[in-house]
């Protein structure tokens, strides 16, 4: 077993065990710090590609600002106990059941698919996803949709003080 | 790496995102469900860059096929990211207004 096989079973045995986590617990805090796990499990996965740009990038904007604002919310609304009024069980079995059933789905339609037998994606190896690449082509090819992101935020920026603002 | 272990950890991801979203009733642990099956997404995008890559550096060594994917994960982030702020600020309003982050109590359209 080679090193590269090895980091990514225990990674991806880390993301899915947290993402479970993330589903089962009933403090949202807790909740909150397995995502958190998970996201850096995701960020190890891309380092493990070779996808060094976006690696950083997932560490510095999801765990450290959308999660961070998700820790905010929760401290603010002082929900860190265990408040929520429980579902009935059968809308949770149910629910746990139909997920299983879209993952059959997606893992039957894996294991039939004869266009990717013997594909592998390259663990290790190219320079695609340095930064060098990825910002030739982003502000080549990629340069209006950039901007039209830019105007994204800042109309999402606006909404959100509108929405938060009191009335 | 075969593409079908990326693909198969990729769906395991998402389903449980969705098994989370079906199942529970904190708002704010719903839309964390929701950021999962985004990385889901996203984690697929970056293994079928990588597997494009793999297919078309045998023909051409300097090739940059598959940057494509990496930008459009970068995309996915930013939007991502832009309804983070907007969906946590519905979701305080909701808050200051029923004092609580229940789901189904957002049924008020219903009659």
């Amino acid at each position: 077993m080679s090193t590269s096989e090895i980091l990514f079973w225990s990674l991806s045995v880390l993301a899915l065990f947290g993402a479970i986590m993330v589903v089962i617990s009933k403090n949202p805090v807790h909740s909150v710090l397995w995502l958190i796990v998970v996201f850096f499990a995701i960020s190890g996965h891309y380092l493990l590609l070779n996808a060094q740009f976006l690696a950083i990038v997932n560490i510095i904007v999801y765990a450290g600002a959308i999660m961070v604002l998700f820790l905010f919310v929760i401290m603010l609304m002082n929900l860190n106990k265990e408040t929520e009024p429980q579902k009935n069980v059968w809308m949770k079995i149910s629910g746990v059941v139909s997920g299983g059933l879209l993952l059959c789905v997606f893992i039957s339609s894996v294991i039939s698919a004869f266009d990717i037998n013997g594909k592998t994606a390259l663990t290790g190896g190219g320079d695609i996803g340095l930064i060098q690449n990825l910002g030739k082509v982003l502000f080549n090819v990629y340069a209006v949709p950039f901007e039209i992101s830019s105007v994204l935020f800042l109309s999402a920026m606006v909404g959100a003080v509108v929405i938060g603002k009191k009335d | 790496m075969p593409i079908q272990y990326y693909i198969i950890l990729a769906a395991c991801l998402f389903c449980i995102g969705v098994a989370g979203v079906l199942t529970r009733r904190n708002a704010i642990i719903v839309f964390m469900c929701i950021e999962l099956m985004l990385n889901a997404v996203n984690l697929l995008l970056v293994a079928f860059s990588k597997m494009h890559y793999a297919a078309a550096v045998a023909k051409d060594a300097g090739t940059a096929a598959g940057t494509d994917a990496q930008l459009f994960v970068f995309f996915i982030m930013v939007v991502a990211a832009a309804e983070v702020s907007v969906g946590l600020a519905i979701i305080v309003m909701m808050y200051r207004n029923i004092h609580s982050v229940d789901i189904n109590f957002l049924n008020r359209l219903k009659n």
